[in-house]
């Protein structure tokens, strides 16, 4: 793919060190000089202009950095770009399409799941990740699954009402034969991320 | 004969009022494509990062700024030396204190702005704080209203002329003589005092600013997170002394506020000055650390109450005295002319004859405190303060904690009715929605299942919190910020295709005015929701107003968008009678159309009168179909809630657990009942937090404990309650859609249900009070040694 810039953003004036590295971001591989010590979050952010992935702590604790790294939710402040480097990056602006959204994202608006919207991008990738790994999930393993996640705003009922949404939206989808197959994982313990 | 059927539109389809209309809002937010403060990029944009004393009292000898400078990329290092020079090293305070911008004699508070470093970038701007060497001269810290107090006690506010103790404030309310009375007649007199600690209110967005000076033209932008953008442009003209109207304040999306984000804090201000020296935009994005060390507390006050009692059960008469912690300067954004905000809205759900308050505000080093937390002004800890003397007043005189309430609640026959300190509150069904929580927490059996669990050893325990409080500051006769009254504003813009701008100067931050707004506006002119745009936050564009905290939004600023509305109905009428070609009398409304009295099937559309205003309009008649309303309330909104509680502490741990919450809110007449449930299920998980886990509190070296998430805990969605939801709807009689404020009730009325389930659950261990947050620890002591349990700083760290 060509475009009209160079996206290698040239090299800082200083002689401060920088590491090429590439990293497939919603599917494109995307190629930048980073300073090692450059967040990944802040790459997302300042370096390839996906603002939907949030900072609000800087400690890995309110999880509105949650992006999918190689399909794993992970705290995007508190990993170093250079880390991700030759993996694969899920951000919101990848789930779902301009005019397709995902199940979670309809989840989220048809069930009141956010107020302010800020935690909101993190919470559905982890939700993602959770329906992912467990199309069934309770009530009680939703919660478990957010616990890594802070909102301000909605006390979380209205949430988890809309992972629970988006979960029995997909199962609806899907053709039967199939649904039994995945019933299998139900078992499969979601992580929970450190 | 023919009948004719009514042809107004269906209110709910077009998204009307009582709607569960989906947000509008959400679309973006989803998408990940809000614009939030520190995603808006301007080109040549510079970066800005504040020092911060990791004192909490010293004198500063030197600033040494040169190492700074040696780093490649950075632009500018100010101090508070430099702000001077621009009048701008001290700014007013919203409760007529001062505020250090960049300290300059001395440092207050650990956390206070120091120096501030505008570089390229925000990483090089943090190494250059790194390198300022500061001197400073510690001197010993005040963290507590006794130490401040105590003979010989250092003086925090040398700065001021004056002022030679560290008594911010004294003052006072009510009938003292008349009260006295009522005490000495009293047969039984209740006590209880209580701390209700600091918290933060911890918006997930922090705070920030992109100051954006353009020399060439002499107009100042500034992004900023606000809830109050029109204040904050007259405070920037006032403060900094620039022209109003070149001055534009944009408050983009925000994540959060919760009162965070009402007060002006000098991180603002040097972006401001930052970007007027370097003629560049410069973008200052506070870390969540700066945030919780040096914005926006609240609380942090003493009660002493005391309760005057008539056995069969009636309040006699209630004395408070409460001692408030201001930190080191008084900047409470409060728009009272009360030192203590609406402190003595205490008591205003019940029916008694007289009361006193006195009141005392005291500097200490910490960071300014006493700014709302979903709050209006004091009136949380007035409530919270309330309900835990009316729980000890019930366990003192032996009687039911639900039938002690029920027999002093104001009657539904008694309004409008005058409260013991002298507010007039106007409509309520107390003793209705206290029935309605009873029915469905099912209260006898559970006081049964209490008694047959405790026989076990089990231990639970079951809190009521009921109150009235006012919400949607103002009137303007009573309440104002420097001098500019609570009023708000809307202007609407309906175009000749019937489609329409709505604008208020109203701020939402989460409320979700995109969506409610437009459903007043189907309401009162039949406009689909969806065919209305509503735009907030742009001083350019919006009309003046107050901004969004204390619940005002809908009380205030959603009246103006009914009456703005009803206008432009008005002027509708007019077009409609031309185009029917009757007089205007003859012409009738019903939602979304007028029509002939005469003849039902003679009609037309709003849409239709909008294009003739733009194409078709009588002869002298201005074109245009717009309007604008500024709304000056009567009175507050009184809003009434009643939440219960059940809960099981754990006798060996003193880990306590929520069983039930039922909560009942009247708020009036509800716009979008979904939003509502939001804000209500939103400020119930406050409540526990702070009832259970949010602690932020200081060491003896006034060093601030709880500066980071990892030891401010907020809960999750692992330990939140469930929360059920009931409501009574008693319409506010002055108000033009019956509503009345509802973002705040829950975290007002919440605290105590869980300080009241628990304190019920220790029953007969004699303990009255453990302060908040109910830690674990705190219930242990409580539980093992039957004494109370202060929760008082300094606390100890090792």
């Amino acid at each position: 793919m060509t475009s009209l810039f160079e996206e290698i953003t040239p090299a800082p004036a200083t002689d401060v060190p920088v590491r090429r590295v590439t990293i497939t971001v919603n599917g494109q591989p995307r190629t930048l000089d980073v300073e090692p010590r450059l967040l990944l979050a802040h790459l997302l952010r300042q370096g390839l202009g996906l603002t939907g992935t949030h900072t609000g702590c800087d400690t890995t604790n309110c999880g509105a950095c949650t992006v999918l790294y190689d399909g794993a939710p992970i705290k995007s402040c508190t990993m170093l770009a250079v880390q991700a480097d030759g993996h694969e990056v899920q951000t919101v602006e990848g789930l779902g399409t301009a005019s397709e959204l995902d199940p979670v994202q309809e989840g989220f608006t048809h069930e009141h799941g956010l107020q302010c919207g800020f935690c909101t991008p993190g919470m559905m990738m982890a939700s993602r990740a959770l329906l992912n790994a467990n199309p069934d999930p309770t009530e009680e393993e939703v919660r478990f699954a957010l616990s890594g996640n802070l909102c301000r705003c909605t006390g979380y009922q209205n949430i988890v009402k809309a992972v629970l949404w988006a979960a029995q939206r997909e199962r609806d989808a899907q053709p039967p034969e199939e649904a039994g197959a995945e019933a299998a994982t139900d078992d499969v313990p979601v992580e929970q991320e450190a | 004969m023919t009948v004719t059927e009514s042809r107004a539109l269906d209110e709910i389809k077009i998204g009307g009022m009582g709607s569960r209309r989906r947000r509008v809002e959400d679309n973006r937010f989803i998408r990940g494509r809000g614009h939030y403060i520190d995603d808006i990029v301007l080109p040549r944009m510079l970066h800005m990062e504040i020092l911060r004393s990791p004192i909490a009292h010293a004198r500063i000898r030197s600033i040494d700024t040169s190492r700074a400078y040696e780093i490649p990329g950075v632009r500018l290092v100010l101090t508070g030396e430099m702000m001077a020079t621009r009048n701008l090293a001290w700014m007013p305070t919203l409760s007529y204190d001062t505020q250090a911008v960049l300290a300059t004699d001395k440092v207050r508070f650990q956390g206070q702005e120091v120096a501030a470093v505008i570089a390229d970038d925000p990483y090089i701007a943090k190494d250059a704080c790194e390198a300022i060497d500061i001197e400073y001269e510690p001197l010993p810290p005040i963290v507590n209203p006794t130490q401040a107090t105590a003979d010989g006690a250092p003086l925090i506010r040398d700065d001021k002329e004056n002022q030679h103790d560290n008594v911010a404030f004294d003052w006072e309310v009510g009938d003292k003589e008349r009260t006295d009375r009522a005490f000495a007649e009293a047969d039984v007199v209740s006590k209880i005092s209580l701390h209700y600690p600091r918290s933060h209110p911890s918006p997930l967005e922090c705070c920030g600013s992109i100051a954006d000076f353009d020399r060439a033209t002499g107009k100042l932008t500034v992004y900023m997170t606000t809830q109050a953008p029109h204040i904050i442009r007259a405070a920037v003209a006032l403060v900094a002394e620039l022209p109003e109207h070149q001055i534009r304040i944009i408050s983009p999306d925000l994540g959060g506020g919760f009162g965070n984000k009402v007060p002006v804090y000098p991180g603002y201000v040097v972006s401001i000055l930052a970007s007027i020296l370097t003629e560049r935009p410069v973008k200052w994005i506070e870390d969540r650390t700066g945030n919780l060390i040096s914005t926006g507390f609240a609380r942090d006050i003493y009660l002493d109450g005391e309760m005057a009692l008539r056995q069969d059960g009636r309040i006699l008469g209630v004395r408070m005295h409460t001692t408030s912690d201001h930190g080191a300067f008084f900047s409470d954004a409060q728009p009272s002319k009360f030192k203590i905000g609406l402190m003595h809205s205490a008591f205003s759900c019940y029916d008694i004859p007289t009361a006193h308050l006195t009141a005392r505000g005291v500097y200490t080093n910490k960071a300014p405190g006493g700014v709302a937390y979903r709050c209006s002004f004091r009136v949380t800890e007035a409530m919270f303060f309330q309900e835990r003397m009316i729980q000890a007043a019930a366990d003192d005189l032996g009687m039911d904690q639900a039938e002690f309430r029920r027999v002093n609640f104001v009657r539904d026959d008694d309004f409008p009715h005058r409260t013991p300190f002298g507010f007039l509150t106007d409509s309520g069904q107390y003793a209705k929605c206290l029935q309605v929580g009873l029915d469905a927490i099912g209260y006898a059996d559970f006081r049964m299942q209490q008694e047959e669990a405790r026989s076990r050893g089990r231990l639970l325990g079951l809190g009521i919190s009921t109150m009235t409080e006012p919400l949607g500051a103002g009137n303007s006769r009573e309440y104002d910020i420097l001098g500019i009254k609570m009023f708000d504003s809307a202007e609407l813009r309906v175009h000749m295709t019937g489609k329409a701008l709505l604008r208020t100067g109203a701020k939402t931050q989460g409320q979700g005015h995109e969506t409610t707004w437009a459903q007043i506006v189907a309401h009162e002119l039949g406009i689909p929701a969806e065919d209305v745009l509503v735009e907030e936050g742009d001083t350019d564009t919006a009309p003046f107003g107050m901004g969004t905290y204390a619940s005002r939004s809908t009380p205030v600023a959603g009246a103006a968008v009914s009456m703005v509305s009803r206008k432009v109905r008005a002027k509708a009428r007019k077009l409609a009678a031309h185009l029917l070609e009757v007089s205007e009398e003859d012409v009738e409304w019903e939602l979304g159309r007028f029509y002939v009295r005469s003849n039902p099937a003679q009609g037309v559309t709003i849409q239709e009168c909008a294009a003739a205003a733009y194409s078709n309009m009588p002869d002298g008649m201005e074109p245009g179909l717009e309007g604008n309303a500024y709304y000056d309330p009567p009175n507050l909104t009184w809003p009434f809630a009643c939440y219960i509680a059940t809960v099981e502490v754990d006798p060996v741990t003193g880990v306590w657990d929520v069983l039930r919450f039922v909560a009942v809110d009247d708020c009036g007449v509800r716009i979008n009942p979904m939003v509502v449930e939001g804000q209500i299920m939103g400020g119930l998980t406050e409540a526990y937090a702070m009832a259970s886990m949010q602690f932020i509190t200081f060491d003896s070296e006034g060093n601030c404990v709880g500066s980071n998430f990892m030891d401010y805990l907020l809960p999750t969605a692992w330990e939140t309650p469930g929360w059920e939801l009931h409501e009574v709807v008693t319409p506010c009689p002055h108000h033009p859609i019956g509503a009345k404020g509802i973002g705040e009730c829950a975290t007002v009325g919440g605290p105590a249900a869980f300080v009241n389930a628990v304190i019920d659950a220790l029953g007969g261990t004699g303990v009255r009070n453990i302060d908040m947050p109910l830690l674990p620890d705190r219930v242990h002591e409580a539980l093992t040694q039957h004494h109370d349990v202060s929760g008082a700083p300094p606390v100890k760290t090792d």
